[in-house]
């Protein structure tokens, strides 16, 4: 394999007296798809906090595209390529499904503040462009049609797809998916696990996957990576990760084995 | 999308000015003095909309940026002598004012919007106090006695155009993608951020835009009743300002301008029964809250409530 693209090593972050996550090691190629599991509270979540900049890491490393990571913002890390959707769905309320993935398209619409007051021909051609491409997403993901209606009054299972959208819209290189399985029912999760492995081939990123439902994960990760209470008990394809025994205890408990 | 329709419109309204300053001489002169009140009192609310209602951060301290662009372009008044009479003297100065405004917007706005919600506030108010403890205590703005003697340079026309200019600059600012990040900012800040929005700056970038045009307002202000008085400035007056910001219905456009027509208006209209005056205003304002918590003017917008 060659440069990974994503590479944690030995991360680890402490919440006051609480390790939430402890020297957790993984790397992300170029074009994979990797799964994180693990029961509630294992640390999930709070790793994804620290790729996208939103935690700072107490000791380790962290880099993206051979560049070190830590002390950079959220938001210049969505300029570097780094996209993510949220456990509890953070779309804009008080936008139109449009704007929703406008707001993530503002990253390659470079009109300033002057330009928007004055709206002189760039400034129009830029918004034309604009409003192209996120159109172009939203008809891909069948959004199309709902562009001008509140986000949030839509079905959930459309809002977690516009928020994957909306994530697409930055040009990721890598995508972080928390949890998008979550409420969903089981032909959603169908289309759900499509969909994932669709955006992956078209746009050729890499997906990291936070995920409780099995049958997704297993379904479409290459590798998997399993925490329990902050540390890393396994990694590795389906199969292994299926029979690992730590595995199985962290979720069945001892006596299963 | 209708990209030329906001320029059409601002140009039918710096239109609709002149016309209005060239018949304004015919007017009776009180209502004139109230509709230029109403002129001012836009500016202040549509400015002062977005920091609070768009980009949802909670400012106490309008007077204060109104204090500075006022009692600024005033001293100038005072100072310049004879280019005073020239046309483009008024504009300029009312621009020198908000432009200090705008500088001091971001010398209090760099600090404390790295803050959240309520210290943003808090710094605010302090800083409104400091601005009229200031004016109270230098001489060369009349100290506590005032500034007298402004010349009275503002008229419907300006007002009005001014006016014109502050609801176009807000209304096409915030309608285009540059602009959409202070309504980013305002629903969700993380999520506005992993998606390449710099909060910090989305928020200082409002703050100063709205401190400008509040300097504006005071310049006009300042040349209209021709006496600046520390008093004028307290935070009550910052208040009244977020009242209609609320009263409109925050982040909607249209809604905070009827609401700054019609919160000027009210206390005028309410002049016959002056004892009670304050005593009814408040009513109709807790009034309007309790029906109306959204705000008396909002409609069925694209930007609905968020409940």
């Amino acid at each position: 394999m060659s440069l990974p693209l994503l590479d944690l090593k030995n991360v680890t972050i402490k919440f006051g007296g609480l390790t939430a996550v402890s020297d957790l090691s993984i790397s992300i190629g170029e074009g994979e798809l990797v799964g994180l599991i693990g029961p509630n509270g294992a640390g999930k979540t709070t790793a994804f906090n620290m790729i996208t900049g939103v935690y700072q890491p107490t000791s380790g490393e962290i880099s993206f595209a051979g560049k070190n990571t830590l002390g950079v913002k959220p938001n210049q890390l969505a300029g570097l390529g780094i996209a993510r959707t949220f456990q509890n769905i953070r779309l804009f309320r008080s936008m139109s499904v449009l704007d929703n993935v406008r707001v993530a398209a503002r990253l390659h619409n470079h009109e300033g503040f002057f330009s928007s007051l004055w709206r002189g021909k760039r400034w129009r051609s830029a918004e034309v462009e604009t409003e192209k491409n996120v159109m172009e997403l939203l008809d891909i993901f069948n959004l199309g049609d709902q562009r001008d209606e509140l986000a949030t009054s839509m079905p959930y299972g459309d809002q977690r797809r516009l928020e994957i959208v909306r994530a697409l819209a930055t040009r990721p290189k890598i995508l972080l998916l928390d949890e998008p399985a979550a409420g969903m029912n089981p032909s959603e999760k169908e289309d759900l696990m499509r969909l994932i492995r669709f955006v992956k081939e078209r746009y050729q990123l890499s997906v990291l996957l936070v995920e409780h439902d099995m049958k997704v994960v297993m379904g479409i990760c290459e590798r998997i990576a399993v925490l329990e209470y902050g540390i890393k008990i396994a990694e590795g394809n389906p199969k292994e990760i299926q029979s690992h025994p730590k595995v199985i205890e962290a979720y069945l408990g001892a006596a299963a084995i | 999308m209708n990209f030329r329709g906001a320029k059409r419109w601002l140009l039918l309204g710096i239109a609709l000015a002149i016309l209005a300053s060239y018949f304004s001489p015919q007017f009776n002169r009180y209502y004139l003095g109230v509709v230029i009140d109403v002129g001012i009192a836009i500016i202040l609310a549509t400015s002062l909309n977005l920091i609070n209602g768009h980009t949802g951060q909670f400012s106490l301290g309008h007077a204060g940026f109104m204090a500075i662009g006022g009692y600024f372009s005033a001293w100038i008044s005072l100072s310049v002598g004879e280019s005073i009479q020239a046309f483009w003297y008024f504009p300029l100065s009312l621009c020198a004012g908000g432009v200090l405004a705008a500088a001091v917007g971001w010398l209090v706005g760099v600090p404390s919007l790295r803050l959240r919600g309520d210290y943003l506030a808090i710094v605010t108010l302090g800083f409104g106090e400091i601005i009229r403890v200031i004016a109270q205590n230098t001489e060369a703005v009349g100290a506590a006695s005032g500034l007298k003697g402004i010349p009275k340079l503002t008229t419907l026309g300006w007002a009005f155009g001014f006016a014109v200019i502050t609801v176009y600059a807000i209304a096409t600012l915030v309608n285009s993608t540059y602009g959409r990040a202070f309504i980013a900012v305002h629903d969700d800040e993380i999520a506005a951020a992993s998606h390449g929005v710099n909060t910090t700056r989305t928020k200082v970038v409002a703050f100063v835009t709205g401190a400008f045009f509040a300097g504006i307002a005071g310049g006009l202000y300042a040349h209209h009743k021709q006496f600046l008085s520390p008093t004028g400035f307290d935070w009550v007056k910052s208040i009244d300002i977020v009242v209609m910001v609320i009263l409109g219905g925050m982040g909607r456009t249209g809604g905070v301008i009827a609401a700054a027509i019609l919160l000027t208006l009210m206390p005028e209209f309410l002049r016959e029964f002056s004892e009670y005056r304050m005593i009814i205003y408040s009513l109709l304002i807790i009034l309007l809250m309790l029906l109306r918590p959204e705000g008396l003017f909002s409609f069925k917008t694209q930007r609905r409530s968020k409940s």
